[in-house]
């Protein structure tokens, strides 16, 4: 049963094995003469914002908006792949409902699209 | 199951992992040698034979380059983004078909390293948790630029994983199954007359919007908007150096040719071809098939760097939200439909109905005018309304001063003054 997944467990050894030397031998091979300046986090050159340290950067609040709505949409396309599957076995039943959740799901995708939810202004 | 087994397991594993990254070698260089050729420059052209070295000496050079981290950034993510983004890169490939399958002795070999049911999900699954390596290295780098790029193309890559998505699972519908080898099956033979059976004939609108998300997916010019260099520096990546800046360019450069691998899976019939010739022949003809297409997917790839400009942001997220995803979701319910009608309905019935839907469509579309033109009359009920906001204070259907002459002078005051 579980052998079934020997093939990729293969590849994912040599892949994390050819990943973690390539980053093991590079640290090191090259030379390590950190400074202040040179550990600065970049702007452009001039003195970093403090703002920007981990955790305490802010940034628009539209991503945030476009992940909710990704969430929904991306379930709706998990749905469909068992059900593209099984579709030539149930046949018309199997279409309509699919076409119910399809057309309510439409239809929430309607109301954000005029709400504005869309909008990057 | 017994040793041999397993050799062939880790053989094409092997296999598998030296195509890729060879591939990726080979198309870093090919970019630069394309890109320059259609800018009228030279590119990469001194180490080896036309340059062809020029990859190897800019990974061993970046081998020797200093680590540097940001003093802000937090350490463990830091280091664990770019393994991430290059770990999952390298196992994507697991599922495509690289090959046709030969016999050796009384064992089957397939040149496929993994050929789950679940198939073609890993692909998008992978691409997922490639969103993980980008949005973290953004993150854990404690920099302005990096935040952006990383919040930018992780939004860019999850809008256009819906229309990526549904164009597979319109596949999924016409092949009936999620597993590579069932689809690539699938598209054996030929759909009439000498054209191949490739799913690029009647699933002609998903792929045209998988190639589009894979473009997206991929970041590609023209959405390579996560690395805009005018405005982002770099993007995600700005404070990564050394080896861990190889890690996520390889990841990216590997990206790009799994893409092209699951677009020739998927719709050009993957190794498929025609086989002639001695056993060993027929052996190696389906890879050359395999990496001849990939290949073809790879210079449109480039040609699209050169020549497209980069798109605005919010033409981006709107192509992926309001163009492709309902078109898509539009396409998956017309194939499971065509699907259905096909399994359960006479042919002679079927072109009888599409007659009479193609009528009916011809005299819609001949009268389509008449309505839309009763429509735009003042008063006549918003015929531009589909476009303006609810919060819109304009009553219904008042009809706004177009011409320049109707408008009240005052009404913009400062326009022509002090150009």
């Amino acid at each position: 049963m579980l052998a079934e997944y020997l093939p990729v467990a293969v590849l994912f050894v040599i892949a994390f094995l050819f990943v973690a030397l390539s980053l093991l031998v590079s640290s090191k091979l090259g030379p390590s003469r950190p400074n202040p300046v040179k550990n600065a986090a970049y702007e452009s050159g001039i003195i970093p914002d403090p703002e920007t340290a981990v955790g305490g950067s802010r940034f628009p609040v539209r991503f945030y908006l476009v992940a909710m709505l990704f969430i929904i949409f991306d379930v709706e396309a998990v749905f469909l792949y068992p059900w593209a599957t099984v579709l030539r076995d149930l046949s018309w039943y199997g279409l309509a409902v699919m076409g119910v959740f399809v057309a309510l799901l439409f239809e929430s995708y309607y109301y954000v699209l005029r709400k504005g939810g869309l909008e990057w202004d | 199951m017994d040793w041999l087994d397993v050799l062939i397991i880790v053989a094409v594993a092997v296999g598998a992992f030296a195509l890729w990254l060879v591939g990726t070698a080979l198309l870093i260089w090919g970019e630069r040698r394309v890109v320059a050729k259609m800018q009228s420059r030279v590119g990469p052209n001194r180490l080896g034979p036309a340059g062809l070295m020029q990859t190897l000496a800019d990974g061993a050079k970046l081998f020797f380059k200093e680590d540097i981290a940001p003093a802000n950034a937090d350490r463990w993510v830091y280091l664990a983004a770019p393994m991430v983004s290059a770990v999952v890169a390298l196992v994507t490939f697991a599922v495509i078909p690289y090959g046709g399958t030969f016999t050796i002795g009384d064992r089957q070999i397939s040149l496929q390293v993994w050929d789950p049911d679940v198939g073609l999900l890993w692909v998008l699954a992978m691409g997922s948790i490639g969103v993980y390596g980008i949005v973290l290295a953004g993150w854990s780098s404690g920099s302005k630029y990096p935040l952006l790029g990383g919040v930018r193309s992780s939004a860019q890559m999850i809008s256009y994983e819906l229309a990526m998505g549904l164009a597979v699972a319109a596949v999924f519908i016409y092949t009936g199954s999620l597993r590579a080898s069932d689809i690539v099956a699938n598209q054996a033979g030929t759909l009439f007359g000498p054209i191949p059976a490739w799913h690029v004939i009647p699933m002609a609108p998903a792929f045209v919007l998988f190639f589009i998300s894979a473009v997206a997916e991929t970041q590609r010019p023209p959405f390579d908007l996560p690395e805009a260099e005018g405005e982002l520096v770099g993007g995600f990546n700005t404070e990564y150096s050394g080896a861990k800046f190889a890690m996520i360019f390889l990841a990216e450069f590997m990206n790009v040719i799994t893409m092209s691998a699951v677009l020739v899976t998927m719709f050009l019939g993957g190794p498929n071809g025609p086989l002639f010739g001695p056993d060993i022949v027929r052996a190696v003809l389906p890879t050359i098939y395999f990496v001849v297409k990939v290949g073809i997917f790879l210079f449109v790839f480039i040609w699209l760097r050169a020549t497209l400009p980069r798109l605005r942001y919010d033409r981006l997220m709107d192509l992926g939200w309001k163009v492709m995803l309902p078109f898509a979701l539009l396409w998956v319910m017309a194939t499971g439909f065509s699907v259905v009608l096909r399994e359960t309905t006479e042919r002679a019935t079927v072109i009888r109905a599409a007659a009479i839907g193609a009528a009916v469509a011809a005299v819609l579309f001949f009268l389509a005018p008449l309505f839309s033109r009763r429509a735009s009359e003042p008063g006549g009920g918003g015929g531009d309304g589909g476009a303006r906001p609810l919060d819109d204070p304009r009553p219904g259907g008042e009809a706004l001063p177009e011409r320049a002459g109707d408008r009240p002078s005052t009404d913009r005051p400062t326009e022509e003054v002090g150009v």
